[in-house]
């Protein structure tokens, strides 16, 4: 176990120098951060002053050597426009975006599962053709429609829901604001994670659907009912069990991903968090932010696909973390 | 499940309660972003020149129709070629509780002297004396037209309240762009507003300041809760299902949804940013040839991309300086024939035409990329094939800089709102040593444009001056120095009985202080 853990964090070093390598090396193409540092007015002598200031006048190599030096520190410089270390910003941007992929992944978990066996149970049922219809339109609408649509309707039209924003949060251990305990909080939440779980909702559906017809076709499946048992044990308890082992594979890597789709999802709803923090970053050419951001992300795929290896070995006791011989 | 759905409707109910019971005095006020910092002096920009609006008050300030009226002073007198004497407002009170007195301005003036961006704007004035604690004068270099102009950038800082150290041990006064200060995250000014909490990118609370001086102000506004929302259509739709009060900017894409709803009204004004393009003669030798330059100026349909493309929210232009300027001069309009343009072509052997490229920003101006392609359409009726490159603000810059492209397009604002500012800029010939034409990426130059700009510079008779300026900005256009386009109107909205009409301006400075909210 130890060693796994510890072959992760060698490979999430690994994954993230790597990443910093490339993020220096397209750093020029990021744009001058001095343009939204200043005016438009001021004397070329004085842009080239500022350029000093930041140390944006030195080498690529040069900078690179001082982000690494500072980097081992734990430092990855400060935001241009934000002011402050790149990292306290993305910690203070954090709970915003994974409380919304809690919130989706909640809708998806909750919602995919029970329709996912059922189409696999039923597959000629009008209810189950009208899902995988459905699900087929869900899947080819991008995910900005979706929300503006969500907006148009319920917001302008209707009135019902807020149109942005995260409303009243709750602060928890001082520093973790939360949607989750109050009205508004949670009123705030449900479009922007509708909107989020749009994409992968119909992807699971189907996951759930075809991994069930499969373990519905074989022998023991097929055993238990002989043996007498009813439906409903052998639905779920046996065949649901082992339908959900790909499914939180691909799940994991899927939430992950979703991380990156909240950029879209934030950036209409104004949901202040880390994807939005992210499109700004470079709009503004903040580039300590951009490059702390994508280091950032990286960790975090790393750090979910252990925790789905981890999970899989608790669910699969057959499943061997370090590989090799026992 | 009946429980679940009950649950949900109750949350419904209560989000809903909070969600339309406003208080009538407050004002959530939704731009596309939030002000970078809370130090006036920091950065030369809208957004900065919008929050020195609310929460401190220049000398003097713009009127609706680009005419003058006190504020800090009470009044004003030339006493000589050089000095201006301003007389100063009595009993005026900082956000601190310090009194405002002639010392806070000779300390501000320092510091604009000092700003990076502010500089430029004050480098024809040496000194701002104190007569006595009510009485400044303000003393140029040289003649100067331009003082009142200039002292509506003179918004007086706390002296006492950003003297000393911080709990780091930096000036609290020290102007850094490239980090946080004292000043950039605390503010004490003598305006209508007060912060009184900020979280940078999400959201700014304001609150009126009790001792504010202006007691005949129509202002009914008690506190503004500004929420910076960057998606236009999260913008339009947070104001029309009521989550906002008033938003800035508005696309022209969403005035039809405004304008046919119930509960908002849009406001648009004729704003004073001229949009351009201007034709590089250093890279392509084609454009030296006055010819060819007044071809593709009168290739150029600027009423067919007004109406088409900016859905006739700007307002086509044959020059640089908008209606109001000194030097804007009527008889210069836009000259679209495309007859004219083949004939000019023609005349100077470029019959068969050549290929041209060009650049602009995708995110900086309204429809700025749309434009660029509708010009390079337009272009190609003269044989003129456009190589077109759009690309987001941050990599156009650089790219500006290198004046990378045959044809850049660019946007101007005059920071003095007079037209010597267009010119010092963007057409005089371009000189590293005096900092002129340093946005002039077509190398256009001219010693008559040369000449008459610095010279009306000296002129403080505003009628010399004006013919000086539109002989200049004649001379532009008969030499066709640049392509110009139009100029972008402005736009806000706001739920009805916020009634922003008398409170916007063409400088996009909404005066909030004196905003009546029935």
């Amino acid at each position: 176990m130890l060693q796994f853990l510890l072959k992760r964090l060698l490979q999430a070093m690994l994954v993230m120098s790597i990443i910093s390598i490339a993020c220096f090396a397209i750093q020029d193409s990021l744009g001058d951060p001095t343009r939204e540092m200043a005016a438009n007015s001021i004397s070329s002598e004085e842009r080239v002053l500022l350029r000093e200031e930041l140390g944006l006048n030195d080498s690529t190599i040069v900078q690179f050597g001082r982000f690494i030096g500072r980097a081992v520190q734990g430092d990855l410089g400060n935001s241009y426009f934000f002011k402050e270390p790149a990292m306290t910003v993305i910690l203070k941007k954090l709970p915003a975006t994974l409380e919304l992929s809690f919130a989706a992944s909640i809708l998806i978990i909750v919602i995919s599962i029970p329709l996912g066996v059922f189409t696999a149970i039923r597959p000629r049922h009008w209810f189950s053709r009208l899902t995988m219809a459905i699900s087929v339109i869900g899947i080819s609408i991008p995910v900005f429609l979706t929300a503006i649509g969500l907006i148009f309707i319920f917001s302008v039209t209707l009135g019902w829901m807020p149109s942005f924003g995260r409303g009243e949060t709750v602060e928890m251990w001082g520093y973790w604001s939360s949607n989750f305990f109050s009205g508004d909080g949670l009123l705030h939440i449900i479009m922007p994670a509708v909107a989020l779980s749009s994409i992968m909702l119909p992807l699971f559906i189907r996951l759930v659907r075809a991994e069930m017809l499969e373990v519905l076709s074989t022998e023991y499946v097929k055993f238990a009912r002989a043996k007498g048992l009813s439906s409903y044990k052998v639905y779920m308890k046996h065949a649901l069990k082992n339908t959900m082992l790909p499914v939180i594979t691909v799940g994991g890597v899927q939430i992950g991903i979703m991380v990156a789709y909240t950029i879209l999802t934030e950036s209409v709803f104004q949901w202040p968090g880390m994807g939005f923090m992210f499109l700004e970053a470079v709009n503004r050419s903040d580039i300590p932010l951009i490059t702390a951001y994508i280091m950032f992300v990286g960790f975090l795929f790393v750090v979910v696909n252990t925790l789905v290896d981890l999970l899989y070995g608790v669910i699969n006791p057959m499943v061997d973390l370090v590989g090799g011989n026992k | 499940m009946k429980n679940k759905l009950q649950l949900m409707g109750g949350l419904f109910c209560a989000g809903m309660l909070a969600f339309t019971v406003v208080d009538a005095k407050t004002l959530r006020l939704a731009y596309d972003a939030d002000p970078v910092t809370l130090d006036i002096h920091e950065q030369l920009s809208g957004g900065v020149l919008q929050l020195a609006h609310m929460t401190f008050d220049p000398l003097i300030r713009w009127t609706k129709d680009l005419g003058f009226e006190n504020r800090l002073a009470t009044s004003h007198e030339r006493l000589n070629d050089t000095t201006v004497r301003f007389n100063l407002r009595k009993g005026v009170k900082f956000h601190s509780g310090n009194s405002m007195t002639a010392a806070d301005f000779s300390w501000t003036f320092d510091r604009l002297k000092n700003s990076q961006d502010f500089k430029g704007i004050f480098t024809n004035f040496s000194a701002l004396n104190v007569v006595d604690d009510y009485t400044i004068d303000l003393v140029t270099t040289g003649p100067y037209p331009l003082v009142l102009h200039t002292a509506t950038y003179i918004f007086p800082m706390d002296r006492k309240f950003y003297t000393g150290t911080d709990s780091n041990g930096n000036d609290k006064g020290e102007i850094v762009k490239s980090g946080a200060s004292f000043a950039s995250t605390n503010l004490s000014g003598t305006g209508p507003f007060t912060v009184t909490s900020r979280e940078q990118g999400v959201k700014i609370e304001f609150e009126r300041f009790a001792d504010y001086w202006d007691k005949s102000s129509p202002g009914n506004v008690d506190k503004i809760v500004f929420t910076p929302i960057k998606d236009e259509q999260t913008r339009v739709a947070a104001l029309l299902s009521g989550g906002v009060d008033m938003i800035a900017p508005v696309s022209p894409n969403d005035f039809g949804q405004i304008r046919s709803s119930s509960k908002a009204d849009l406001v648009t004004k004729a704003g004073t940013r001229i949009i351009m393009f201007q034709m590089n003669q250093e890279r392509r030798a084609e454009l030296k040839d006055i010819r060819v330059r007044q071809a593709i100026v009168h290739a150029v349909n600027n009423d067919a991309i007004v109406k088409k493309i900016m859905k006739g929210f700007a307002t086509t232009a044959g020059q640089m300086s908008p209606k109001g300027y000194l030097g804007h001069n009527p008889k210069l309009t836009p000259r679209f024939d495309l007859e004219e343009a083949r004939n000019l072509m023609k005349e100077a052997g470029y019959e068969n035409g050549f290929t041209l490229t060009m650049m602009a920003p995708n995110n900086r101006y309204v429809n700025d990329d749309k434009i660029a392609q509708a010009v390079a359409v337009m272009l190609s009726k003269i044989n003129i094939k456009i190589d077109l490159q759009t690309m987001p603000k941050a990599q156009y810059w650089p790219m500006f800089d290198d004046r990378a492209a045959d044809l850049m397009m660019i946007g101007w604002h005059s920071d003095t709102e007079d037209s010597a500012n267009f010119n010092e800029f963007l057409t005089m010939t371009p000189n590293s040593d005096t900092g002129m034409g340093a946005y002039n990426s077509g190398n256009y130059s001219s010693s008559f444009v040369d000449e008459s700009t610095m010279a009306a510079n000296q002129e403080t008779d505003p009628a010399k001056r004006a013919s000086m300026l539109q002989a200049v900005e004649e001379r532009i256009y008969q030499e066709a120095g640049i392509v110009p386009l139009h100029w972008q109107n402005l736009a806000w909205a706001a739920r009805k009985g916020v009634n922003i009409e008398p409170i916007v301006n063409a400088m996009n400075f909404p005066y909030l202080g004196d905003l009546v909210i029935d």
